[in-house]
């Protein structure tokens, strides 16, 4: 019995199964209407990112039509991969020898953003955890995704860094490192203020990849609950009209 | 005589229209007395609709092949003109569609609606509730994400626990060793043909014994035994209004109410924080990657935490179903002399509400992993959920009921 009780207080102390499995990340806080900042994102994504990973969801022109790109813009800035305008955002490198490089081809990232639990703030968080491991192939490793076969591409951009822990008694007196943070060992090209808006940038640019009609399905909600709501007030009287006379 | 008039004339003389109408809508007497809980029939009757016009839109352009399906729902989401609306209006309906489903069963359960002469009534909508599980169960596969593969896999791997046949039943189900493109084939058929075929049937079954023996009502009270005569006849019952066009009009304000919320979540939290639609879902289907944890969608999650409940995986499966099957007996097992429990005394009333907790304790339960806490709770609340039907013999008959008046109340 006693058991069951502590079973049941267990049950209503606030749950938190997806926090006490992960790390805790950082708000990406994106806005979808700035494209301006989705135009940067979709910029640097053709520039770091498309070498390995697809967009084979995405078309060109979409983007050019959703980010209000012209053909010309996308043609001479965005495409690098001798893609046609009406094709989708594939990557060049064979899945092949993508395998034999990194033990895994690199993910498809037209849905990356939707795919993770956290979304936008999970990919915004995990471009920014890689830390310097020596066991790991590459060097790095990342603390949002442990042991992950992708090196740290924006290195150039972010700089070095490495992951710092203290060592924490829990109640039973078992020692625990617990993550305090980073510390950047060596400076990137950019801040780290510049580098987290860059970062920023592209999630924002990948979250809008993921669904690329969320941006119309929002505005248009609001017309389709408006009608409803009118709709619902004259069924509502219409109701009542015709129950006046029943008792 | 008008030309509308000779028109149904004409039809009449060849096929019984009128008598149709009248006998279902315009002279079909029910209570007056209905409340916010009488919605969801006509409710589930509108999503019934819903799933099936969308369903026949996403199949114009979904393609059920193991390698094709996944991008085929990307398809339908980008390049399809209007198709993200359609597929969302699809999946959220699945959704909605067991909320009012449940809804509507927990209306039969507090007001005594399967109890006779309603015994039909009630096999007939279990017979839906069954076949509305598999044809959600067969749905979730043809997305073809992570979460559709292996929820399926876990799901059908569960007739391997049965003794003797169980592999072989499991391989014939899959049509394959593991979950594969035929068996994506088949669930398709049976999700776009066979299942929404005897759905439909089953609802027309359902409401032709509705309409024979009447509805009941919050009070519980058979208005069709007592005084006779309204406005609208002589032989009517005194305490019916017809249908159509009181109920007609009525329904319609709860369409209008449950439109704006399902709008709400279409167009603006399709996924509903990963309960309508899994992130694990928008990662295609991996036969050589198994997701960390393998849940169901919530509408299963209750019988699910009783399958995980028993240690033994046979008689896991065999309580899941028994959990299912007791439902079918509810009409013999309340001994109650009254049927709605505004006149059933305290004992059913407490039942009730221990029903009503542990099934929703059960559904949190199912779609948490399992440790030997959570388990433990599982088994407990399964326990609830048996004594409900089991023990309702004894104590539906024990209980003190309260005079039920003579016609219905306001």
């Amino acid at each position: 019995m006693k058991k069951l009780i502590s079973a049941l207080l267990l049950l209503v102390t606030p749950v938190a199964a997806f926090a006490s499995s992960g790390v805790h990340l950082d708000s990406a806080d994106i806005d979808l209407n700035n494209k301006a900042a989705a135009q940067r994102g979709a910029k640097y994504f053709v520039n770091y990112c498309q070498g390995c990973h697809g967009l084979s969801y995405q078309r060109y022109e979409r983007m050019a039509a959703d980010l209000g790109l012209s053909k010309k813009e996308v043609m001479d800035n965005l495409v690098f991969t001798g893609a046609k305008f009406g094709q989708t955002m594939k990557n060049a490198m064979p899945k092949a020898d993508a395998e034999k490089w990194f033990g895994t081809a690199p993910p498809d990232l037209s849905l990356i953003v939707r795919a993770k639990k956290g979304g936008a703030d999970w990919l915004y968080t995990y471009l920014r955890s890689f830390y310097l491991d020596p066991s790991r192939p590459f060097g790095v490793n990342n603390h949002v995704f442990k042991d992950v076969g992708m090196p740290n591409v924006l290195w150039e951009l972010q700089g070095l860094q490495i992951a710092k822990y203290r060592t924490e008694k829990d109640d039973s007196g078992h020692e625990h490192e617990v993550f305090e943070g980073f510390e950047r060992v060596k400076p990137g090209k950019m801040s780290p203020e510049e580098f987290d808006a860059m970062v920023r940038d592209l999630t924002s640019f990948l979250a809008y990849v993921s669904e690329p009609a969320q941006l119309k399905r929002k505005s248009m909600g609001i017309w389709v609950i408006g009608f409803l709501l009118i709709f619902s007030i004259l069924a509502y009287f219409l109701k009542k009209e015709y129950w006046k006379d029943v008792h | 005589m008008s030309m509308l008039t000779s028109m149904v004339g004409w039809i009449d003389d060849r096929f019984p229209l009128t008598k149709v109408w009248n006998e279902h809508l315009a002279q079909y007497y029910a209570p007056k007395n209905f409340n916010f809980w009488y919605y969801f029939g006509s409710l589930a009757m509108l999503v019934l609709v819903n799933q099936i016009l969308t369903g026949i839109f996403l199949t114009m352009n979904y393609k059920p092949d193991a390698e094709l399906a996944f991008g085929s729902v990307e398809y339908i989401m980008r390049d399809v003109d209007w198709g993200w609306l359609i597929r969302y209006l699809h999946s959220t309906g699945a959704s909605a569609f067991f909320i009012v489903v449940y809804l509507h069963m927990f209306r039969g359960l507090m007001y005594g609606s399967y109890k006779k002469p309603r015994e039909l009534v009630w096999i007939f909508g279990m017979l839906i509730y069954v076949a509305l599980m598999a044809e959600a169960f067969m749905g979730y596969l043809l997305p073809w994400g992570q979460m559709s593969y292996w929820g399926a896999q876990v799901i059908i791997s569960l007739f391997g626990a049965i003794p003797v046949v169980g592999d072989d039943l499991a391989l014939w189900i899959r049509g394959d060793y593991v979950i594969s493109d035929a068996t994506l084939n088949r669930f398709f058929a049976f999700h776009v043909i066979a299942v929404p075929l005897i759905l439909v049937m089953l609802v027309f079954f359902h409401i032709v014994a509705l309409h024979a023996v009447g509805s009941n009502n919050p009070d519980g009270i058979e208005i069709k035994k007592g005084p006779k005569g309204n406005r609208w006849g002589d032989k009517a019952p005194a305490d019916g209004i017809p249908f159509h066009p009181y109920y007609s009009v009525k329904d319609i304000v709860g369409v209008g109410v449950f439109l704006i919320i399902f709008s709400a979540i279409v167009f603006w939290a399709p996924e509903f924080g990963g309960w309508f639609l899994e992130p694990d879902n928008f990662t295609p289907a991996n036969p050589l990657k198994t997701p960390e944890h393998i849940v169901p969608l919530w509408y299963f999650t209750p019988f699910y935490a009783i399958l995980r409940a028993v240690p033994d995986k046979f008689l896991g499966v065999v309580a899941m179903g028994a959990a299912i099957v007791v439902l079918f007996l509810l009409p013999w097992l309340d001994r109650s002399p009254v049927k709605s429990i505004r006149y059933k005394g305290l004992i059913f009333k407490s039942a009730l509400a221990i029903f009503v907790v542990s099934f929703i304790v059960l559904g949190y339960l199912g779609t948490q992993p399992a440790t030997p806490g959570r388990t433990m709770l599982a088994q407990f609340f399964g326990v609830l959920y048996f004594l409900f039907f089991l023990l309702m013999p004894i104590y539906s008959k024990m209980d003190k009921t309260k005079p039920v008046p003579e016609r219905v109340t306001e």
